[in-house]
């Protein structure tokens, strides 16, 4: 089973925002992707998590077309963190992670063991009684982490489960992009998809199974980061001039511009 | 039991208690021997004063739990009926029931009644979907777009109000009028029937989304995402919340703030959880709103304030309040 979208396409407003684009998430695998600003990235993910409709093509989640899952179902298997999330009431930590529990029916006591597992992942179990609005926007953003992760803690019977997300990694400091890396590698061991978009390519090769370059609304190239990131393909999707050297200690790619 | 007492006429705690179980014991005590002054006790409380307080009742809860889910539904706290203009749209939707249907809702009968809170509920629902569209995009609510399609909307109301006056006759004239003010003085117990019923429709109806809301304050494909059939709640919450407001204009007119200011109390009290902010709002406003009236009718006694105004004159300071601690958040 996996999360696939099939020649998809979309056209708002006489514009094309995606052209033909066919992606294949496999449980178990991290696809991270890439490419310039204003390639459709974000339209490709509203996509793929059936926030906008594909004007052509099709999305399916574990064998059924995206939009037949009834809304709560398709909530126990894919969650997506956005890449802002504007919240202006005062809920505390724990309560914004709890909503991440809302398709579930489990009981409060199990939710409430969920909700401090799930902060102590992202490294904020400090901030669990904090208010949400007097937040950092770096520990604002790891407590949305933490709350798509609630949402997707336990396996479901429906099917294998995936992670959409638009670059978890833009308001971290070193520690936590690294911390959030690790998560994601450990949720893909436990065999959840990841699909997430990156612009630090380095960040992409080291953790990514699947590299995916987007550039004006469709598929560059993708595969491993080893057969992907070319110095030609650099210049040719981001028109920077770049050496690829290899990480001393990972022996993933290394981009150096 | 201090609401039934004060008023015009000062009515002591024992003779409450003596006309309570006059009520319930009615054969034996009318035949006492001051005859006359305890029927009229009777029915200062029973027909005017215990209507009164129960429509205050029923309003507080009405416009402080619409309030609340207002907020909620537009992502921002400082989103009320009054000052995003559905009061005002409903009050136009009353005035020209008023004016079209003219002769048989002068009588003051149910059917009127019921036919100005339907005016008044198909207003606010146009006012409401009008300011929701206006000033809800992807990215949440903007207050500037909400408060100014609220001023807007407010004045296209305002306008089409003294159109409606300038042709009503006389009669007409007094209704609107007197319900434009914000007034419980009109309470019976015809009116405080229908009032209940709603107030018991959206007390039974919203907590059932409560956690849709608490899933709405994230953003409406971030609800989606969690599950939450964004579109029906939002059709729902808009059709009760107009009801609510529709309701209690063609009520008791314009009776501001209690929307605003009783879910930002309780909110600091108790935090934003929609599963307790919902019935502390419905109590807070009951409570506020009994003593915002009673005050009504006894600080200029003998002749009563308006509610609204009162109402008004304890919000208005409250909201420039919460402006100013926002801007200092930015």
């Amino acid at each position: 089973m996996a999360l696939m979208a099939e020649n998809i396409s979309l056209h708002i407003s006489g514009f094309n925002l995606l052209r033909d684009v066919s992606m294949r998430v496999e449980p178990g695998t991290v696809t991270a992707i890439v490419g310039p600003n204003g390639a459709g990235k974000s339209s490709l993910l509203k996509v793929l998590t059936g926030e906008m409709i594909a004007t052509t093509g099709q999305v399916s989640l574990n064998h059924q077309p995206l939009h037949t899952w009834a809304l709560e179902q398709k909530a126990k298997m894919l969650a997506v963190l956005p890449q802002h999330t504007v919240l202006n009431f005062p809920f505390t930590a724990d309560e914004v992670v709890a909503l991440g529990r809302i398709p579930h029916q489990t009981g409060i006591l199990k939710d409430e063991l969920i909700v401090a597992d799930a902060l102590k992942a992202v490294d904020a179990n400090y901030l669990q009684k904090r208010f949400y609005t007097q937040m950092s926007g770096g520990e604002k953003q790891r407590v949305q982490l933490a709350r798509v992760l609630a949402q997707i803690w336990e396996p479901t019977q429906l099917g294998d489960q995936f992670l959409v997300l638009d670059e978890p990694t833009s308001a971290f400091d070193l520690s936590h992009q690294k911390l959030t890396l690790e998560i994601v590698r450990g949720l893909a061991e436990q065999g959840t998809g990841v699909v997430m978009v990156l612009h630090d390519l380095n960040l992409a090769a080291r953790c990514a199974d699947n590299l995916v370059v987007f550039d004006s609304g469709t598929i560059s190239a993708q595969g491993s980061p080893e057969e992907v990131l070319t110095e030609a393909l650099i210049s040719q999707v981001f028109g920077v001039k770049s050496i690829i050297a290899k990480h001393p200690v990972t022996q993933k790619p290394l981009v150096i511009t | 039991m201090f609401a039934l007492g004060t008023g015009t006429v000062n009515i002591s705690i024992v003779d409450i208690w003596q006309a309570i179980i006059g009520l319930f014991s009615s054969g034996s005590s009318s035949s006492s021997s001051n005859f006359s002054s305890s029927s009229q006790i009777h029915t200062i409380l029973f027909d005017i004063r215990l209507p009164r307080i129960l429509l205050a009742l029923c309003l507080g809860v009405i416009l402080a739990i619409s309030g609340a889910v207002m907020q909620g539904l537009f992502r921002n706290p400082l989103a009320d009926p009054s000052l995003i203009g559905v009061s005002g749209g409903a009050s136009v939707g009353a005035s020209i029931v008023i004016v079209m249907a003219g002769g048989w809702i002068q009588s003051g009968s149910a059917l009127g009644l019921s036919a100005v809170a339907a005016g008044a509920f198909a207003g606010g629902f146009i006012a409401t979907i009008l300011v929701y569209r206006l000033a809800t995009s992807e990215i949440g609510t903007s207050v500037t777009t909400m408060l100014l399609a609220g001023i807007a909307i407010g004045a296209i109301a305002g306008a089409l109000n003294s159109l409606l006056s300038y042709f009503a006759d006389n009669d007409m004239l007094r209704q609107i009028s007197l319900w434009q003010m914000g007034n419980l003085s009109t309470a019976n117990w015809s009116r405080v029937a229908m009032v209940a019923v709603v107030a018991a429709l959206l007390v039974g109806l919203f907590p059932r989304d409560s956690r849709a809301l608490n899933a709405l304050l994230l953003g409406e494909s971030e609800a989606r995402h969690l599950g939450i059939d964004v579109q029906r709640v939002k059709r729902r919450l808009i059709v009760l919340t107009a009801l609510g407001i529709g309701t209690s204009v063609a009520m008791a007119g314009m009776i501001g703030f209690v929307g605003l200011v009783v879910p930002h109390a309780i909110r600091l009290l108790i935090g934003p959880d929609h599963r307790w902010l919902l019935p502390g709002s419905a109590l807070a406003g009951a409570i506020l709103l009994i003593i915002a009236d009673s005050l009504a009718r006894v600080v200029v006694a003998p002749t009563e304030l308006p509610t609204g105004i009162l109402t008004a004159l304890l919000g208005a300071p409250f909201f420039v309040a919460l402006l100013i601690q926002r801007r200092r958040e930015i």
